[in-house]
């Protein structure tokens, strides 16, 4: 299990790093590399030119403000996780991110190189999507944002060009009176999850569920979004939540792997679509109560 | 009086080395040594039709490049296939792989090219270039599959059976025909494998210089590898030295030997006239080293209305995989093992080992057994169920009681001896269990975790296991003359502690402390006759031989020193290193002393052997080396006894399991233990821990997950579950029983694989007892588990 | 030899920096074992799970088996052979090991002596489950874990003291 050989630079510019890449259309990014290295030692994967993005400068940030959270590209997940203006702002990233592998691998992984390595059993393309956030790369002809909604195309698969590199991820920060919950269901702690689901309540004015929405990790091939309004509109009881899993089961594939059977998934999907959706009004509730209060 | 060193928990010497980071394993030795990898077969059924290695001739740092066709005129034995290490008359149709494949390829990861390179990345980039054509053949997948024996793994081998075996004690089928009750059961577990954290490894040098080969390898047979390489290379015994260094575990699947590897490598060295290393990755670990626990049984079992055995018939069916290296030795296991501490009544088995298109099956810690109790185990709950009656009364009823030992089962088990447990006490430890657990208690607790909408369910599980089977182990004692004492035997380590267990064996029997003793094992230098590590009988079998070793030495020694101080043997005794009369401490001499005095010397090399030189010791009317004495401080002796000595154990899991998402939880875990006399029980305890997890990864998470086409698809620590923290018990309560072995001078009684081998007979008896319906297989898995829950419910 | 480019690079080691020529693809766990003859780093899977390759990166756990040579670079790193007190005796965690009896064959024990010198600086007094969540990336098929939890606990103690001697 050793790769097979490559070129490597680690640019000092992103220009520098675009060019590189630009110029190679066998080339690969190399971030955090925990996913990576793994394929490249297995020889799953065999770039020509590896383009180490690690020493670029300014793509280590965390930055919070009221809109979300701005997340650069050298930002590793445990980081990330650690910011309690981050948890303050977009508590979804950091409940997801504290699902993500093991704290050695949050250590060296990047929150963007999982955006974009575009895993439908990752953490944080479904959360990225939930959330309707954006990541801004840059390529030979400059810089652009991808809607969430537009980057994942298929299994693996984003919709950045080989020659973009992503720089920045946006979670845009919660709608007022929103909640927010994230569970999943692994083999071994830390393992990527069998199911996983996250979902935004927003309340009106009286308490009253105005929209649902909820994402799904292993669920299908490409991280999925559900809106399960219709189903919850009238209120979150035992019936109505059977309903909204029934409406997500039917725009989710889940499938049958060594783990879990298609049947378990599915199942997994009903129990956790409630679950979550359930904490999810509730840290709502919560929400709006203390903002009343205030 | 220095402090008794057996049975106290003395810290491992070998930690400080380990801890610092220098241990020395496999991979660590020969830093200049080339390295080797291994093109392996991606069919799992195939003939080949070519190999073009052309491309690989010339490539840049690639040094050989070895086919099937190179080997015969490199070592005529090479051509030959890999010894069938262990015989046996029912293995009528025994198969073994060749050192790289000829012609057919009867598993993913079966070698078929080796190369050598600089490096393992310049080795792997010329596996990449070779060009193999294959005629694809159907493959024999599972173990319905080699039954069904539509299509054949070896063309000669008829119904894919490898070998049909019988043995009975009375007439199982009369006794059960008469029986008030009968009931049937179809069980199953599926494969898994040792998984040590170090693969394989070997690497080897061949001194030019001297004419000797030397060979490192992760084994659990010095010895063994050592025969096998000397046979197949066509060298004098006498010019191979086998050294096994550090071992990062081994648990079963090192004792297979020797693999294509162990071979390939000193025979590229010694053409090379370099240092050859080949470490084996992981993936390379998943499909070409062995597997375990594949078996299919079918029990039928009569009883009286109190559940008293009156006959039991077992068929069974264990998959072997593609070869058979290593012979019955797992299935014999299973079919004697599996009656753990109880009485049968009339006992037969049938068992057929059936050949299938995976990778070889050897045994895995417990080797055999954990099927056994899951089955045996299995049979207790389903007669307590259709009675009504509490599982541990049935059980109760039908254990060998203490006054009944040495108990006879008239069978053969597989040392080729009788079956005859020598020594335990099961009643106690059923009662010792159900105080651990909390037995009695149970019902409400069921009660209270009801009224709160959760779930859970206890099992309890026990096994007896024959440890410490022959032939024999040896071990080697000098005391050198700075009174140091350098202890060999030739059985391997792999995470045990011999180093430290073995040292409190010498301080004891010797009277020197524990620091001045070291312990080399397996290295064949030093002791050229033992077997190796498995069968949990390291500390039984060299434990035993140290000891009397240890005799021997301390006898010489008085005699020795009786002289010097024209004193009597029998007022002697050595204190902390120095042989005085009994109870006069400062009266005596230094053992490194009378080991000068040991040896005549006519030449001097310090002070101390002055004394030693022919003007100053002995009787110059005698011999300098009296009749019948040998020169030296040392003592040789061997243990072999007459058969197994028999441990014993019973295990109980408390388990929740998820109403919703069939999650299973471990909320407690009981162990009672009987392995005789501790030697360090904190080393046994660690041991029961290991095992313990090993028997929650085999019994809730690890599984051989092969596809239709022979493809394992979980070769990675990804996707086979291994236990890590979070996935084993909290806490494991453990109460030790010590029935002393009457087969052995220390009264020990092997510790090694215990820990694992009720685990799936006690999470299968939970699980069921919490969801009510009949658990057959095992593993089982959340998503299995909600499978059946679907079917029991539909 | 292969004519593949090579890379010279300064890898600070233990403190102690380290001129090598590596190929991009050398992986880090392979340089300080085969390079730099630092064997004490063990390699388990090469794919991220068992964490037997773990060391700290500027003070920080990471697999080197998931990072290349010529990316360590710029860092500091530290390895199982670098965990010693100045004076030679065991450092906290090593002792806790020996003395909880927390190891068995030893090949995991490199990846867990390194990730819990990291875990008790950023978390210097641990409970039981703290200890379990610290070494929860970590794989050890010999000792079923339950010594490793007890020498976390037992390490952050010697630590404390040892800090405290210190600071005297
Ligand atoms: C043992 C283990 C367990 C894991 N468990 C989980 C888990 O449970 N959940 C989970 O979500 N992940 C898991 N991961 C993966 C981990 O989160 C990775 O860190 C993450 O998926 C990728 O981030 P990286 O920075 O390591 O990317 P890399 O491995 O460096 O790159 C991944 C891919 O993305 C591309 N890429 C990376 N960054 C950029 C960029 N800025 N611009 C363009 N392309 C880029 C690369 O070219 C490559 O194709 C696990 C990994 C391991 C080893
Ligand atoms: S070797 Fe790096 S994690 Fe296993
Ligand atoms: S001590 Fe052997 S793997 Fe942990």
């Amino acid at each position: 299990m050793k790769p097979a050989p490559f070129d490597y630079v680690r640019p000092r510019t992103l220009d520098e790093a675009v060019q590189a890449l630009a110029g190679r259309p066998e080339a690969k990014v190399l971030a955090g590399g925990q996913s990576l290295v793994p394929l490249l030692s297995m020889r799953l994967a065999a770039p020509s030119l590896l383009v180490d993005i690690n020493a670029l400068p300014d793509l280590d940030h965390v930055r919070v403000d009221e809109t979300g959270v701005r997340i650069g590209a050298l930002a590793r997940h445990a980081r990330v996780l650690a910011d309690p203006e981050v948890r303050r702002v977009q508590p979804l990233v950091s409940l997801a991110l504290a699902n993500v592998a093991h704290p050695t691998i949050r250590n060296r992984g990047t929150t963007v190189g999982s955006l974009v390595h575009a895993d439908a059993a990752a953490e944080m393309p479904m959360v990225l999507r939930l959330l309707e956030g954006s990541v801004d790369v840059a390529g030979p002809s400059g810089r652009r944002t991808i809607e969430a909604a537009d980057l994942y195309v298929g299994p693996l698969e984003s919709s950045l060009h080989h020659d973009e590199i992503a720089v920045e991820a946006f979670f845009p920060t919660l709608p007022a009176r929103t909640g927010v919950a994230f569970e999943e269901i692994s083999r071994r702690h830390g393992d990527y999850a069998m199911c996983g689901v996250a979902a935004l309540v927003t309340l009106d004015g009286g308490g009253a569920v105005s929209r649902v929405r909820a994402g799904y990790l292993s669920a299908s091939d490409v991280p999925a979004v559900v809106d399960l309004t219709e189903p919850l509109a009238g209120g979150i009881t035992p019936a109505s939540l059977e309903q909204a899993a029934a409406v997500a089961l039917t725009q989710l594939d889940p499938e049958t792997d060594i783990h879990a059977t298609a049947a378990y998934r599915a199942h997994l999907v009903e129990v956790l679509t409630a679950r979550v959706v359930t904490a999810a009004y509730q840290n709502a509730s919560e929400h709006t109560h203390q903002s009343t209060q205030e | 009086m220095t402090t008794r060193m057996m049975g106290a928990k003395v810290a491992r010497v070998e930690d400080d080395r380990f801890v610092r980071g220098h241990g020395r394993y496999v991979d660590d030795v020969a830093p200049d040594a080339l390295h080797a990898a291994v093109l392996r077969s991606p069919h799992a059924h195939a003939r080949i039709r070519s190999i073009d290695v052309d491309a690989v001739l010339d490539l840049d740092g690639v040094h050989a490049v070895w086919t099937y066709e190179d080997l015969a005129p490199l070592a005529p034995a090479m051509g030959e296939p890999l010894p069938l290490l262990i015989p046996h008359p029912t293995l009528t149709h025994g198969r073994t792989q060749y050192a790289l494949a000829k012609d057919e390829v009867n598993y993913v990861g079966e070698a078929i090219a080796f190369v050598v390179a600089d490096d393992r990345y310049l080795a792997e980039d010329a596996l990449d270039r070779i060009v193999v054509e294959y005629d694809l053949l159907p493959a024999v997948v599972g173990i319905d599959a080699a039954r069904a024996a539509e299509r054949l793994v070896h063309e000669d081998v008829p119904g894919n059976v490898a070998a049909r075996m019988e043995q009975a004690n009375g007439d199982a089928a009369a006794a059960i025909a008469a029986a008030p009750h009968t009931l049937s059961l179809d069980l199953e577990i599926e494969r898994s494998a040792c998984m040590p954290l170090e693969g394989r490894g070997v690497a080897a040098r061949w001194d030019t210089d001297n004419g000797r080969l030397q060979l490192w390898t992760s084994t659990q047979t010095s010895t063994g590898v050592r025969a096998a390489v000397a046979a197949k290379l066509g060298l004098d015994l006498m010019r191979v030295d086998v050294i096994t260094p550090d071992v990062g575990g081994g648990f079963g699947v090192k004792i297979n030997h020797p693999w294509p590897e162990e071979l390939l490598v000193p025979l590229a060295a010694r053409l090379l006239g370099r240092a050859v290393k080949f470490t084996e990755d992981r993936r390379e670990h998943f499909i070409s080293s062995a597997h375990e626990r594949g078996q299919q049984h079918h029990v039928e079992v009569g009883f009286d209305d109190e559940g008293r055995l009156l006959g039991l018939d077992v068929r069974f069916w264990h998959d072997n995989g593609a070869y058979t290296p290593y012979g019955l030795i797992v299935p014999i296991i299973t079919s004697t093992q599996l009656l753990g501490p109880y009485k049968p009544g009339a006992y037969h088995v049938q068992f057929d080992s059936l050949y299938t298109n995976t990778v070889i099956v050897t045994p895995y810690r417990g080797a055999g057994r954990p099927q056994g109790c899951f089955v045996m185990e299995r049979t207790m709950d389903a007669i307590a169920a259709y009675l009504g009656k509490d599982r541990t009364e049935v059980r109760s009823i039908n254990l060998i009681q203490p006054d009944e030992m040495p108990y006879e089962h008239g069978l053969t088990f597989q040392d080729g001896r009788e079956l005859t447990y020598d020594s335990g006490d099961f009643p106690t430890m059923l009662t010792k269990i159900k105080e651990l657990v909390g037995w009695d208690e149970f019902e409400t607790f069921r009660a209270e975790m009801a009224a709160q909408g959760r779930r859970v369910g206890i099992g309890l599980a026990a096994y007896v296991e024959g440890t410490g089977v022959g032939p024999y182990e040896g071990a080697h004692i000098t005391v050198e003359t700075s009174g140091k004492v350098k202890v060999a035997t030739g059985l391997t380590t792999q995470g045990q502690g011999h180093q430290t267990a073995f040292a409190q064996i010498v301080a004891d029997e010797l009277g020197v402390p524990f620091e001045d003793v070291e312990i080399t094992t397996g290295d064949t230098r030093r002791m050229p006759y033992a077997v190796g590590t498995f069968a949990s009988r390291a500390a039984v079998m060299s434990g035993s031989a140290i000891h009397l070793a240890a005799k021997k030495t301390k006898e010489k020694a008085l005699r020795i020193a009786a002289e010097a101080l024209e004193a009597d043997v029998e007022d002697l005794e050595i204190v902390d290193g120095v042989v005085q009369v009994k109870g006069s401490p400062g009266s005596g001499i230094g053992l490194g002393t009378v080991a000068v005095l040991s040896n005549p010397l006519r030449y001097a090399f310090d002070e101390a052997s002055k004394a030693a030189t022919q003007f100053n010791v002995g009787d110059p009317t005698k011999p300098p080396v009296a009749a019948g004495e040998e020169p030296g401080l040392e003592g040789k002796d061997f243990y072999s006894p007459p058969r197994s000595t028999f441990a014993s154990g019973m295990h109980a899991v408390i388990v929740e399991t998820d109403p919703l998402t069939a999650e299973i939880t471990i909320l407690k875990y009981a162990v009672v233990h009987d392995c005789g006399h501790l030697i360090n029980p904190m080393i046994v305890e660690g041991q029961i821990h290991g095992g313990v997890a090993q028997g929650v990864g085999g019994a809730l998470y690890e599984r051989m997950a092969y596809d239709e086409a022979g493809q394992l698809q979980n070769a990675s620590f990804m996707d086979f579950l291994m236990p890590y923290v979070t996935e084993v018990p909290t806490s494991i309560d453990i109460d030790h029983l010590e029935t002393p072995s009457p087969l052995n001078p220390l009264g020990i009684k092997g510790a090694g694989e215990a820990g694992v081998i009720p685990g799936s007979a006690a999470f299968a008896a939970a699980i069921e007892d919490a969801e009510g319906f009949p658990i057959t297989a095992m593993p089982i898995s959340p998503s299995q588990l909600f499978d059946l829950r679907a079917a029991h419910h539909a | 030899m292969s004519t593949e480019q090579l890379h010279r690079i300064r890898l600070q080691v233990n403190g102690v920096a380290h001129e090598v020529e590596v190929p991009a693809r050398r992986l880090l766990s392979d340089a300080l074992r085969h390079d730099l003859g630092l064997t004490g780093t063990h390699v388990g899977c090469e794919h991220g799970v068992c964490g037997a390759c773990t060391i700290l990166v500027d003070g920080t756990p990471m697999r080197s088996c998931l990072m290349f040579a010529v990316s360590a670079a710029d860092s500091e790193l530290t390895t199982v052979e670098g965990l010693a007190n100045a004076d030679g005796t065991l450092g906290p965690v090593q002792q806790a090991f020996r003395e909880c009896h927390g190891l068995q064959c030893g090949f995991c024990t490199p990846g867990f002596l390194t990730t819990i010198t990291a875990g008790i600086k950023e978390n210097p007094s641990p409970s039981e489950d703290e200890a379990r969540e610290m070494i929860a990336g970590n794989l050890c098929r010999c000792t079923g874990y339950q010594n490793i939890v007890k020498a976390v606990c037992r390490a952050a103690e010697l630590a404390a003291t040892h800090s405290g001697e210190a600071d005297q």
